[in-house]
């Protein structure tokens, strides 16, 4: 039961390099925080730095009311799940799991009570003589799980810890983690590359890109108020379309909107487009020239190009990139390749943003 | 893509391969046939007569205790040499398996001694030792050390033992330093989480996972220890003080080329070869049935 707050936490290379540039987070007790962004943008530095496996740099660390910055890793009371399970390998998964507390000079009668109650929450327990050779992926992953739970720490450190299994055991293991976590209720911080892990897992969302935050919050706050361009394309899949505001289209339509003036880049979801000849009042209408159509079964994405040059079109499709717009339509109903066909969002599904992209303008 | 290749003509890959089959014939199986021959063989003093004496050569050598002496004698060296080479290369490695400053410097001046000839060790190692010369020796007996290997058995093997440990540290750094890095960091983190100190961490999940780099070590250094050290020794000691340092294959070398008795001279080739096979035997069994986790 603890808390976790990052104070301006700063993380500095030798060589000068600045990898985490002043974060500031606070997780609540029970809590599940999932770090997400691109490779490199820190987020695996900065929950290492929470495990105290790098040193910090700057700022301050605090879990459960206690700055931890010099604490040892074995003595902040955490547990983390690594990437690769970083299982002993010359240890049975018994031993493996009863490791952490034999260091702690546990009694062997409470360790093999903890161990077997943890062994049948993951559904290990015909496999404790085993050696992790012998295991699969998914039940490595379980027992890297299991040896973090019998520890009863106060924090769960997860990093990128399902990036190695198939995607079928990984939406699985993702539903077991999160019903583990809320039974176990202890405050948990997650990293990973993967925004749909991120969305369904986290209480909240860390956006992290360059060695900042770009935004914190409720996932679902977060995918439908996006504070940064960069937010807005990298929570949601496919990515939101991102366009200048310059063209007269788009600025002649968005005109009548308020602030929508000062908005150098217009954002509109996939999801929201709808195909439709009118163009609602405030909305934004485009045509469309359609390059490509994907069918994934319950929905369909179309790719468009805004561009008007008819000829670019229909001379070298193969060469063209993916399209400007890409608009998500329900079922497998679609327009041909080739089509020319009008979509259009309301006024309220659309984000505005300054020109470099880092502020968000409500209008 | 073809891996095997086609020769034209039949002749070439005979050709091909003869240089190297040459040189294997005629430098170990033409001497090692000599060698089992030999052993059966007893010449008189003056080299006149030769006749065949079946197991007699084996025989006397078993009655002999010089041998057995020198059987125990290449054992202990052997154990000695291994266990502190060993154990003093594992020290190195696992301070070198870290980020220091001008750790690449550090490395391959660790790696040097290997590079040196085993003569050479012995002439190194008596400039700093030597009775008289000795640049150490003073300081020892400035100590109150009555230090003297050319008359005392036990300094004297304890010189070998060091010279010999020394070189063969080079290489069990080496591959202690290679086994220390192929184990995955994030193991070690996971043990550091899971509250083990440095002590605890190293045995309990690194030496551990050394232990098939440590058993094929022990192997290469036993035999190392039984033959390699002819140039230490015949540089240092020449077997002495007396018989004190003498070890099979200095004795192989002393009784055949000093005393001229061939028969037994080979006699003991024959029982050394056998122990080498016995140690790859072992090697291969072990070894080679990799130890993965």
């Amino acid at each position: 039961m603890a808390n976790v707050t990052l104070r301006n936490v700063r993380k500095t290379y030798p060589g000068g390099f600045e990898a985490i540039k002043g974060v500031d987070v606070d997780v609540g007790d029970g809590q599940f925080c999932v770090l997400v962004g691109p490779s490199g943008c820190g987020k695996s530095t900065l929950l290492r730095m929470v495990a105290g496996l790098e040193t910090v740099t700057g700022g301050e660390i605090d879990i459960g009311g206690r700055v931890v910055n010099q604490v040892e890793p074995a003595d902040r009371d955490i547990a983390m799940v690594f990437q690769n399970y970083a299982l002993y390998p010359h240890m049975s998964v018994y031993n493996n799991m009863a490791y952490g507390l034999r260091n702690r000079g546990m009694a062997e009668a409470e360790i093999k009570t903890r161990v077997e109650e943890a062994a049948r929450i993951l559904e290990l327990a015909p496999m404790l003589e085993r050696k992790p050779r012998q295991l699969s992926g998914g039940q490595r992953q379980r027992v890297a799980m299991g040896r973090a739970i019998v520890r009863q720490p106060k924090v769960f450190l997860f990093d990128e810890p399902l990036s190695n299994l198939d995607a079928k055991l990984r939406i699985a293991m993702r539903v077991e983690i999160r019903k583990l976590q809320r039974r176990l209720n202890t405050t948990s911080i997650y990293v990973t590359h993967d925004q749909l892990e991120a969305m369904t897992l986290a209480d909240i969302l860390v956006v992290m890109n360059g060695g900042q935050v770009e935004q914190i919050g409720n996932p679902l706050a977060i995918y439908e108020k996006p504070a940064t361009t960069f937010v807005a394309s990298f929570i949601g899949a496919p990515p939101m379309n991102l366009m200048s505001t310059q063209p007269d289209e788009i600025k002649s339509q968005l005109g009548s909107n308020g602030r929508a003036t000062e908005a150098g880049i217009l954002g509109i979801r996939p999801e929201d487009f709808v195909i439709t000849d009118q163009t609602p009042t405030g909305g934004v209408a485009l045509p469309l020239a359609v390059e490509a159509i994907e069918r994934v079964g319950a929905e369909t994405f179309v790719y468009g190009s805004r561009q008007q040059d008819e000829e670019r079109v229909a001379a070298n499709p193969g060469e063209l990139p993916p399209g400007d717009v890409i608009v998500r339509v329900p079922g497998t109903e679609a327009p041909a390749i080739g089509q020319k066909i009008r979509v259009a969002a309301v006024r309220e599904k659309l984000h505005l943003f300054s020109g470099d992209g880092r502020t968000r303008i409500e209008v | 893509m073809q891996k095997q290749a086609i020769f034209q003509s039949k002749l070439l890959p005979y050709a091909l391969v003869a240089p190297q089959l040459a040189i294997v014939l005629i430098f170990f199986y033409w001497p090692a046939a000599q060698a089992v021959i030999q052993s059966f063989l007893l010449q008189d003093a003056f080299g006149l007569s030769t006749s065949f004496v079946w197991f007699e050569n084996y025989l006397d050598l078993f009655k002999e205790p010089a041998y057995f002496e020198a059987i125990v004698r290449t054992f202990f060296f052997s154990f000695a040499i291994a266990v502190s080479s060993l154990s003093f290369a594992l020290l190195l490695a696992v301070m070198a398996d870290r980020p220091l400053r001008g750790s690449t410097l550090y490395r391959t001046l660790l790696i040097w001694p290997y590079a040196v000839a085993p003569p050479v060790v012995g002439v190194l190692w008596i400039f700093m030792l030597h009775p008289s010369l000795g640049v150490l020796s003073r300081y020892l007996r400035a100590g109150g050390v009555d230090w003297n290997p050319l008359l005392d058995g036990n300094q004297a093997a304890l010189l070998i033992i060091l010279a010999a440990a020394w070189k063969q540290i080079s290489y069990n750094f080496l591959f202690f330093l290679a086994g220390l890095q192929s184990i995955p960091k994030s193991v070690i983190e996971a043990a550091a989480i899971d509250g083990a100190r440095p002590m605890r961490r190293f045995w309990t999940v690194i030496f551990p996972l050394l232990s098939p780099t440590i058993f094929f070590l022990l192997v290469v250094n036993i035999v190392y220890a039984f033959f390699d050290t002819f140039g230490i020794i015949d540089t240092m000691t020449r077997g002495g003080p007396g018989t004190s340092t003498v070890t099979l294959v200095y004795k192989v070398y002393t009784d055949g080329l000093l005393g001229g008795n061939l028969g037994s001279s080979a006699a003991q080739s024959v029982i050394l070869m056998v122990i080498v096979i016995v140690l790859t035997g072992i090697q291969f069994r072990f070894v080679e049935r990799k130890v993965t986790y």
